[in-house]
């Protein structure tokens, strides 16, 4: 454990790439399994306890600790882990902590009554280093910036390999990947993957730059397609068997049962998930009901249908075709759907456009009308390539939508900001009342912060905990993606991706948005 | 408790002085040597004669009309009241302001730590019915180490990384002078080399009679000079283009905020050292017993909590909120 811990300092506080690298691949070169398979997992985020939880850890810290002065103590840390870990009144103990292993069984085997005993126990007898190792792992939110990528890029550093073989067998293979250090240590042969559980990393766009971009770009080399408003997924069927990634590896087929369930033919395809009747895409929101569930109810399977809205394919049935220019896969990809003809898999369909200007239009067009996200641009003559190359693929999002709203309560921060009032609650005028259409924290200097902050101090009608009502006087400017209509608000409308543009310290709350005016943003479906 | 002699701001009644006042007055007594407490531009200044020589260091010869020099310990009487001051241990020639009229014991910790410090007097413990304490770190988050696991932990980093300079961000008055007796006192016996901004006061220090053992500027080494070595400058300087100059630098932070990782990261701190010049959290709470105030009076910090707390203990309490105190919390020490 406290090798972990040490390795764990180091990743949060080394700003440097390689030196991280470094530290990771010393850790898995010299730690047993099966300890190091276990950290693999913890730092790639594919460890998980059914029954330690962030809840359960408050739970055992508030037995301890007064709960007031723990919440003051975590509005100004801002990391629940940490909190805990700095938090922990007990210190001694002289028994070292157990191994990575034994851990990862204790938490396992230790029936749920007896676990705050044991994670008591633990916490006492830990270091501060480890005491906070210690939390982040069972809490499972590490935050400390290290992505999965960077910890397979130190196994390929350690062993040699190729990073891209160490991801195509990532998916098929699970903690405490003794098989993996066998091959990466020359034990071994590569684990044998079955080929439709095998991710396939994906090809990602740029943001356009509109000034220098924009025109170096001609329909005769890029081919344009709707920005969907939903989410990327890698399709895998093979052999009867369907795989469902998202973008970041996540294997979600369980929650998609409508959609693998109905799949035809062999092929990986890339697209977007979307939600909705007879390929009519639905708003985001609907969509977000269906995630982050492990499973679907059948409820929502009847009310909120998935589908694929597929742009690209990476294999035609067992053959890669990644290496291939775009024109060629989309011709592969167009003769598969209409050789297997398919109940939840149709198109993208490919926008005609001649200049700047024209997709200009179309793009502010489909925006308003649609509630379409932007457009894409594809170099026609481009491979597929994992990661996210320059020149080859381009994002034009839509222009944010803007409107004034008036500022109604504030919200203590977190961590630096933890003194000052930076989270905001919004609304706009419902007859003579205002009601909250949003909630937004703001990148503002630390001058307007400040300002900001006075003004809520002097200008609050009511506390409740650390928020703050106040008089409803202050005109935000705030911009939007698009907005949809919602249950959870008072007033009807939730937006997407708001974000505080500026303080309109000038204008009177009268001039701020109508109720009325916000139910034009939102598209008819 | 009866109507307190002291008033909220920090005047003391009777004598008409403040204390640590932030805007210029015609008497002052004056706790310790930072800037937030420290100013210039006040009539007659009232300290102890370490932090007067600081005082003037920092600020010039005439940076107060007068001064009177207070020895630790020794009473001053003045229209029926007393006055003294006692060791805070926060940093050298630091104060408690003592005080007594009409039966009533008021103490002014200013900043203090009760931790031992071979570059500050000894903290003394003041018994009192008002306590006005400070609570830079009043969280219970804040449990410091014991600075020497810190020191080892720098040490440890230093001969890991021989290649790299290790620059280590210190206020320069107090902090600076306890982190190279800190790392004297753990063996540490090889050149210190300093930021221009601290060569001055730890001159001082040493006039003063604290060791501070071999110290050189960092300016006009040469940047392979460096490699190896230990570098003391301003935290200002650590993150800017200054330690540039230095070899491939480890940039450390010796704070009291540094407990926090997520902070540290933020700021770009490589090695955290979890170093303070004030109380933490239970010698917070130890030393408001062991003083036995049954009111207490809280002027910086985090104040919220220690209020809270000591009114769960069925104390007066209440936070003063002298902001002048509290410009920027990461510079407050
Ligand atoms: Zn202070
Ligand atoms: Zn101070």
């Amino acid at each position: 454990m406290k090798a972990f811990a040490q390795l764990l300092e180091i990743l949060a506080l080394t700003p440097s790439r390689n030196r991280k690298i470094e530290a990771l691949s010393r850790y898995f070169a010299t730690t047993p399994d099966p300890d190091r398979g276990y950290a693999l997992a913890i730092l790639t985020g594919a460890m998980s306890f059914k029954n330690v939880k962030p809840a359960l850890l408050k739970e055992t810290v508030l037995a301890e600790v007064d709960p007031h002065l723990f919440a003051l103590s975590y509005d100004y840390v801002g990391d629940l882990g940490e909190t805990i870990a700095l938090i922990w009144p007990h210190h001694g103990g002289t028994e070292e902590l157990p191994s990575l292993a034994e851990l990862v069984e204790l938490f396992t085997i230790t029936p749920k009554p007896k676990l705050p005993g044991l994670i008591g126990s633990l916490l006492t007898r830990a270091e501060i280093n480890e005491r906070w190792a210690l939390v982040k792992m069972t809490t499972g939110a590490l935050r400390i910036g290290l992505s999965a990528r960077l910890a397979k890029t130190a196994l390929a550093d350690m062993s040699g390999r190729d990073l891209q073989a160490i991801e195509e067998v990532w998916h098929g293979i699970s903690m405490p990947y003794s098989e993996l250090f066998d091959w990466l240590e020359g034990r071994s042969d590569r684990p044998d993957i079955d080929h439709a559980a095998r991710f396939h990393p994906m090809m990602l766009s740029n943001p356009i730059d509109e000034a220098r971009d924009l025109p170096a770009l001609s329909p005769a080399d890029y081919a344009a397609e709707w920005k969907w408003d939903g989410i990327r997924v890698q399709l895998i069927a093979s052999g009867g068997r369907v795989s469902l990634f998202s973008r970041t590896g996540d294997d979600i087929a369980n929650a998609f049962p409508d959609v693998v369930d109905r799949v035809f033919g062999d092929a990986v395809l890339d697209g977007e998930l979307l939600v909705g009747r007879d390929f009519v895409p639905a708003t985001f929101n609907d969509l977000q009901q269906r995630l982050n569930r492990k499973t679907a109810s059948a409820k929502h399977i009847a009310e909120l249908p998935a589908f694929i809205r597929a742009y690209d394919m990476l294999f035609d049935g067992a053959e890669d075709i990644r290496a291939l220019p775009w024109t060629e896969r989309r011709a592969r990809l167009e003769a598969f759907l209409s050789r297997e003809k398919q109940h939840v898999i149709d198109i993208s369909p490919v926008i005609d456009w001649s200049d700047a200007e024209m997709l200009a239009a179309i793009r502010r067009r489909g925006a308003d009308e649609e509630g379409h996200e932007g457009v894409m641009l594809k170099l026609r003559s481009s491979p597929y390539v994992p990661g996210r190359p320059k020149g080859l693929w381009y994002k034009w999002k839509r222009d944010p939508n803007v409107v004034d709203t008036v500022l109604m309560y504030a919200q203590r921060g977190h961590g630096k900001r933890s003194s000052f009032y930076s989270d905001y609650t919004f609304g706009v005028w419902k007859g003579n009342e205002i009601v909250p259409v949003g909630k937004a924290y703001f990148g503002f200097t630390d001058a307007e912060l400040k300002e900001l902050d006075r003004w809520i101090r002097n200008n609050t009608i009511a506390s409740f905990g650390p928020v703050r009502e106040v008089r409803k006087e202050l005109v935000f400017e705030v911009a939007f993606d698009s907005a949809q209509t919602s249950n959870r608000h008072k007033s009807g409308v939730a937006l997407r991706f708001p974000r505080i543009n500026r303080i309109r310290w000038d204008k009177p709350a009268g001039e701020a948005a109508t109720i009325d005016e916000m139910l034009a943003f939102i598209p008819a479906s | 408790m009866a109507q307190p002699f002291l008033d909220r701001d920090l005047r003391v009644r009777p004598i008409d002085a403040y204390i640590d006042p932030p805007v210029p007055r015609e008497r002052a007594i004056i706790t310790h040597g930072h800037g937030d407490h420290a100013r210039s531009g006040h009539g007659a200044v009232l300290a102890t004669p370490d932090t007067i020589a600081i005082m003037k260091t920092r600020y010039g010869e005439d940076c107060a009309r007068t001064f009177q020099p207070l020895p630790y310990g020794e009473v001053l009487e003045m229209d029926g009241m007393r006055i003294s001051l006692h060791p805070a241990g926060h940093i050298l020639g630091s104060a408690q302001v003592l005080m007594e009229f009409g039966g009533q014991r008021i103490v002014v910790t200013g900043d203090y730590k009760r931790l031992p410090d071979r570059t500050a007097q000894p903290f003394e413990l003041l018994e009192c019915d008002l306590l006005v304490t400070e609570a830079t770190f009043g969280l219970p988050v804040f449990q410091h180490p014991d600075p020497a696991l810190e020191i080892r932990r720098l040490l440890a980093s230093v001969a890991a990384y021989p290649s790299r300079a290790h620059v280590i961000g210190c206020y320069a008055l107090g902090k600076a002078q306890r982190v190279i007796s800190l790392l004297r006192e753990g063996g540490y016996d090889a050149p210190i080399y300093l930021h221009g901004a601290m060569i001055r006061l730890c001159a001082l220090y040493e006039e003063l009679g604290i060791p501070l053992g071999p110290l050189l500027p960092a300016l006009d080494v040469p940047k392979a000079g460096l490699e190896g070595r230990i570098v003391i400058a301003p935290p200002s300087a650590v993150k800017d283009r200054w330690s540039r100059r230095l070899p491939d630098p480890v940039l450390a932070v010796a704070s009291g905020w540094m407990s926090v990782k997520q902070r540290a990261r933020q700021s770009g701190v490589e090695l955290p050292l979890v170093i303070s010049d004030h109380v933490d959290w239970n010698e917070l709470r130890q030393t408001v017993a062991e003083t036995r105030a049954q009111t207490v009076w809280v002027t910086h910090g985090r104040e919220d909590a220690l209020v809270y707390y000591c009114q769960q203990q069925g104390l007066a309490a209440e936070p003063l909120n002298i902001t002048a105190y509290d410009d920027g919390p990461e510079d407050v020490e």
